[in-house]
């Protein structure tokens, strides 16, 4: 039996038919078409699909759209200003080429960006814990982890910013 | 996946009325472990019961010289809880271990003690700190709750709803971990509680068992060379492509002694 469900994606409200059993991650990209979220693995691993649910990182492939009723989701699509301008984190790992393929990289942002609300001074140490459920098949994570450090701080520098104005 | 249909009640009498209605209707959570065994189809319910929207099952709070915790608070907030913290922090620690923070801001510890993974870290918690599970209908000791694999003391249709812990004198949690998913390839909790020395292992075999060898030994001297000597057989632990029964047996003393070490 179908399911009506209302989401907040990105800022804009979303009216959807879903069957009990759609996962957000189609949810996301197959009726919304939001397709910067991927699917790494079938065993809620990799992380590739991490979004936000309520402004934490949750991985959407183990996540029912019925559990998501209601609620803010925020996708790698929702980070980049209205003009195109980058988010800090984003700037960050092209600033320092936290990326070869590409694939894992949503994910790696949307869980980075979680991390500068839990620990927004974290060390190279705890930045690797902190990601521990993404995984990259290319990087090596060294310029994932200098992008992280490099994103936190131009994050704490927006906000500081921002509230100055 | 299945098809299934989906109840989001709105109170436990609610939830349990369901299940008892239909004896393939699930329970889901946090959704960490059911939702993986859905995708694989391992699991047919006809319906999952959501506790999501439940009222009273979250929350950390101090009730005398225990810890209750609503069955579903996730692993992140008993990880950041500063009463836990305080009071518990082998506990904060072991909660904050387990998974990625992915999982850890979705699963539940009512759900990883109604799952009875053997590689769980939960059940050493439950067993080792003395602690007691509470459901819809009644209060089922730690040491009563986990019967084997995957198995537990809860009947058909039965609720957990938080879980009790006495605050001990001082515990510490170690485990070798399973460094793809951060399951204990085995893990320990050591507890100096009011009634004496208890000694939880979780990960090494069907289910979690307590090393009665151990806690006589700490209750001498609680220390890390107290142990020294003391080996356990590998003849009933798990062998799999992580860890054979006879290295498993052999992390049980080296965790033990970890987790003596980090008591607090
Ligand atoms: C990548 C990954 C890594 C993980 N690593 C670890 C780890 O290192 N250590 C560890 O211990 N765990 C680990 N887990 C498991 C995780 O801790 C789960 O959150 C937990 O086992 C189940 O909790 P849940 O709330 O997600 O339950 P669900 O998946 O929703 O439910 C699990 C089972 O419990 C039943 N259930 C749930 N809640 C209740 C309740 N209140 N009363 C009665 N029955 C109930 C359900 O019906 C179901 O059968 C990992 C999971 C993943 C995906
Ligand atoms: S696709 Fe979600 S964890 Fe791999
Ligand atoms: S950049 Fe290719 S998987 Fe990470």
């Amino acid at each position: 039996m179908p399911v009506s469900i209302t989401l907040t994606v990105n800022g804009r409200p979303a009216a959807l038919t879903v069957e009990p059993n759609t996962l957000l991650v189609d949810a996301i990209r197959q009726h919304l078409s939001l397709t910067g979220t991927h699917v790494g693995c079938d065993t809620s691993q990799c992380g590739a699909c991490v979004v936000h649910l309520d402004g934490v990182s949750v991985k959407s492939c183990t996540t029912l759209a019925v559990q998501a009723d209601g609620r803010n989701v925020t996708t790698i699509e929702g980070l980049a200003a209205p003009d195109g301008t980058l988010h800090p984190m984003q700037a960050a790992f092209k600033e320092h080429h936290g990326l070869q393929c590409g694939f894992c990289t949503p994910g790696m942002v949307m869980s980075a960006v979680d991390l500068a609300r839990v620990n927004p001074n974290a060390t190279p140490e705890e930045i690797r814990h902190w990601l521990e459920g993404n995984i990259c098949r290319c990087t090596g994570y060294h310029n994932i982890v200098k992008a992280v450090e490099s994103g936190l701080q131009a994050m704490k520098t927006g906000a500081a910013a921002q509230a100055a104005e | 996946m299945y098809t299934f249909s989906y109840q989001k009640p709105s109170s436990v009498a609610d939830a349990v009325a369901t299940l008892t209605g239909d004896d393939d209707a699930k329970v889901v959570a946090g959704g960490m472990t059911l939702i993986p065994t859905l995708k694989q189809r391992l699991a047919q319910p006809s319906a999952l019961v959501d506790l999501g929207s439940v009222p009273g099952l979250t929350g950390i709070r101090r009730d005398g010289d225990a810890l209750v915790i609503g069955a579903m608070t996730t692993h992140a907030t008993v990880a950041a809880d500063a009463t836990v913290r305080s009071a518990l922090p082998a506990l904060a620690a072991l909660a904050g271990g387990i998974g990625d923070p992915a999982v850890r801001h979705r699963g539940t510890c009512g759900g990883s003690v109604a799952n009875a993974d053997p590689a769980a870290d939960y059940p050493a918690a439950v067993v080792g700190l003395g602690g007691t599970v509470i459901t819809d209908r009644r209060e089922i000791a730690g040491d009563d709750f986990f019967t084997g694999l995957f198995e537990t003391a809860l009947e058909p249709g039965e609720i957990i709803t938080a879980l009790r812990f006495p605050i001990p004198k001082r515990a510490g949690y170690a485990k070798f971990r399973n460094p793809a998913s951060r399951y204990a390839v085995v893990g320990v909790m050591v507890a100096e509680t009011a009634a004496g020395i208890r000694v939880a292992v979780t990960g090494a075999g069907a289910s979690v068992f307590r090393v009665a060898a151990m806690e006589q030994a700490l209750g001498g001297t609680f220390s890390p060379a107290a142990l020294d000597g003391i080996r356990i057989e590998a003849d009933d632990l798990n062998t799999d492509l992580h860890a054979s029964a006879e290295y498993r047996a052999h992390l049980v003393t080296v965790m033990a002694r970890r987790a003596v070490e980090a008591a607090s």
